[in-house]
């Protein structure tokens, strides 16, 4: 089993930066769409970190072994505790969600940190979600489940990565 | 979050939102206080949507704890230099 904190490398960068916030991985289209932003992210110049529980993080890391696409990636507490500490900050955070936790962590980077936030929004439920979240956010939704190509095809349309 | 993890805490609301366990401590606390995402109790970030209230009851602090797989629990842990410490903080006029 991969060691999470094997990966836990600070990412040294003089460009532009972004963390991604994983949530709960129980929905599958998560991994999925956030090697795909972290893909495009690099291939636009953005460094990409990854912040996330246990769970989430080791999905990455074993979907990814070779490390093509997957840089610096770290607990998410431990993240929260850096950005709030002021001793790092990023350009662009996208918060995924699919929960009310997701919100309640979309709403804490909006407020720690100077990031434009996005916010990527799936599952079941996903149009409630978005309809309850009122605080300012660049906001990525579409009902995603086990196929990621609505939510694929919302991101391309709102490319981030070009802002 | 090991701290408040390792902590005696009694659960009052389990699997709520972050809306419910802000008016639950609005609706039974009348001693109160609003605080930003991040703020530090028990030496942990508490996660939310501002404002997050804090109540007191007594030596107890009442707040709500957020796991991204399990959603947002309000916990309730006696602490009296915690409580001195919280209840501090400025009382807002309105809400």
């Amino acid at each position: 089993m991969p060691d999470v904190n094997d990966v836990d490398e600070p990412t040294e960068s003089r460009g532009r930066t972004a963390i991604l916030v994983l949530g709960c991985p129980q929905v599958p289209v998560q991994t999925s769409i956030a090697l795909y932003l972290i893909h495009r992210l690099k291939k636009a110049g953005i460094t990409p970190v990854v912040a996330g529980n246990r769970s989430a993080v080791t999905l990455l890391v074993v979907a990814d072994p070779a490390r093509q696409y997957l840089g610096e990636a770290l607990d998410l507490d431990r993240a929260i505790d850096q950005i709030t500490g002021k001793k790092r900050d990023f350009d662009l955070c996208f918060v995924f969600i699919h929960n009310d936790a997701g919100i309640s962590y979309a709403a804490t980077m909006g407020a720690i940190s100077k990031a434009a936030l996005y916010t990527v929004i799936y599952g079941e439920h996903y149009d409630s979600i978005a309809a309850s979240i009122d605080f300012p956010c660049g906001k990525i939704a579409a009902k995603a489940v086990h196929n990621p190509m609505p939510l694929k095809k919302m991101l391309d349309e709102v490319a981030p990565w070009g802002a | 979050m090991g701290c408040i993890e390792s902590l005696p805490y009694e659960i009052i609301l389990r699997g709520s939102s972050f809306r419910e366990c802000r008016d639950y401590i609005y609706e039974h606390y009348p001693e109160h206080r609003d605080v930003p995402p991040g703020f530090k109790i028990f030496d942990t970030h508490i996660i939310g949507v501002p404002p997050i209230a804090i109540g007191f009851d007594g030596d107890y602090v009442i707040f709500p704890f957020t796991k991204p797989c399990h959603g947002t629990f309000l916990l309730r842990i006696q602490n009296r230099e915690e409580a001195a410490r919280l209840r501090a903080l400025p009382v807002k006029p309105s809400r």
